[in-house]
């Protein structure tokens, strides 16, 4: 059972890793990245709602019929992430205002929705729990990750601490929706380039032994 | 001989689900305008539940395509099957989301709200249709092994949004 839990933790941290290998949840990770404070912000706003409302649907699923499942779990996020919006409002309100309307747009997030198809509905809360916390912290390291280049390249900072002198001169296409596009596919063929020499590195492991 | 009929039957269908994707994307947002503008000013404002609006807005989404997605069965049961699951997932398209939503930052007014829902989805239709261009000649191109599928995709995206950034000081002027 602990192995389970361990690994369903896990997977979302390399093998699934949300953005970059399941290919959802695009529109928050190209809008909102332009700084890692705010990657890492909607990051945490999605991990919310993506825990909570999962777990929410884990309890319920057996009282939803499957043919109203799917407005069902639309009703719930949404009013999650109304409370997430509410709460970033009251309390961060200079991070709420950066974000603008790509909070509300957690809604349509397809990495909420698909977990909650995928594995909320057929597990009970402690798998159910392991498996979003992971997907999520693999979300939030993403986006946080794609934040700091955008950053770094865009104003020569991290985080808003100046971190490259004056001699910088800031690549203003990253902090631009094209800079996104571009991070984003280099990044892809990364995760491509990185876990082809894993494979690699095992078969050649396989051979010499 | 049958191989070339294979192909343009192939050819011609496969246009014709994604114009008519895509067309139903157009509707479907002008259509969304059309029902969240009242909706917002005259039930969430007049009853002081704004915050209500995330809730109120999906599953006016959500119906809208619903009815979409039946009238279609009715009338034309070949296009339904060949659209398939993409129709329903319209609803999770966050265009259509985010339109209601910066109609309501922007205080638009109800004809403003249509022309903005009409004009997104025609945009949305051209970048489409461009991109489907583009990976068609993409086939027969050279990509270096790691960026292949997703990654090129991306890359080519955001050249088209530096191309697309060429019209932002059109209306400024």
């Amino acid at each position: 059972m602990a192995n389970n839990l361990g690994y369903e933790f896990k997977k979302g941290l390399w093998q699934e890793l949300p953005p970059f290998r399941l290919v959802l949840g695009l529109c928050p990770t190209l809008a909102v990245t332009n700084s890692a404070v705010n990657g890492l912000a909607m990051g945490m706003a999605t991990i919310f709602v993506l825990f909570t409302s999962n777990i929410l649907i884990s309890l319920v699923r057996r009282t939803i019929s499957s043919q109203v499942r799917i407005p069902a779990y639309v009703v719930i996020i949404a009013t999650l992430v109304t409370v997430a919006d509410l709460f970033l409002a009251a309390v961060f309100p200079a991070i709420s205002k950066s974000l603008g309307p790509y909070i509300p747009l957690i809604v349509v997030n397809c990495i909420i929705l698909g977990r909650a198809e995928a594995f909320a509905q057929k597990n009970s809360i402690l798998p159910t729990a392991a498996d979003t916390l992971g997907i999520g912290i693999g979300f939030i390291l993403s986006l946080t990750l794609m934040g700091t280049i955008r950053e770094i390249l865009g104003f020569g900072s991290i985080f808003g601490v100046k971190l490259l002198g004056s001699w910088f001169e800031p690549w203003i296409v990253m902090i631009l929706p094209a800079g996104a596009f571009l991070v984003f596919g280099g990044l892809v063929a990364l995760v491509n380039w990185i876990s082809s020499r894993k494979t690699e590195k095992a078969a050649e492991a396989a051979m010499s032994r | 001989m049958e191989l070339i009929l294979i192909f343009i039957s192939a050819s011609l269908i496969n246009n014709f689900v994604l114009t008519y994707f895509l067309g139903m994307t157009t509707f479907v947002m002008t259509l969304t305008a059309a029902a969240t503008w009242p909706i917002y000013n005259y039930v969430l404002v007049k009853f002081n539940v704004p915050f209500l609006q995330y809730v109120a807005f999906i599953i006016i989404i959500a119906a809208l395509v619903q009815f979409v997605e039946m009238y279609i069965r009715k009338a034309s049961p070949s296009l339904y099957r060949a659209l398939g699951i993409f129709l329903p997932l319209i609803t999770t398209n966050c265009a259509v989301l985010g339109l209601a939503l910066f109609m309501v930052m922007r205080e638009y007014s109800f004809l403003e709200s249509i022309v903005f829902g009409f004009a997104t989805g025609a945009g949305f239709t051209l970048a489409i249709v461009m991109m489907s261009g583009i990976r068609e000649e993409l086939e027969f191109a050279d990509i270096p092994k790691h960026f292949q599928g997703i990654s090129i995709t991306l890359i080519i995206a955001g050249m088209m949004a530096l191309a697309f950034m060429g019209f932002a000081g059109l209306i400024r002027g």
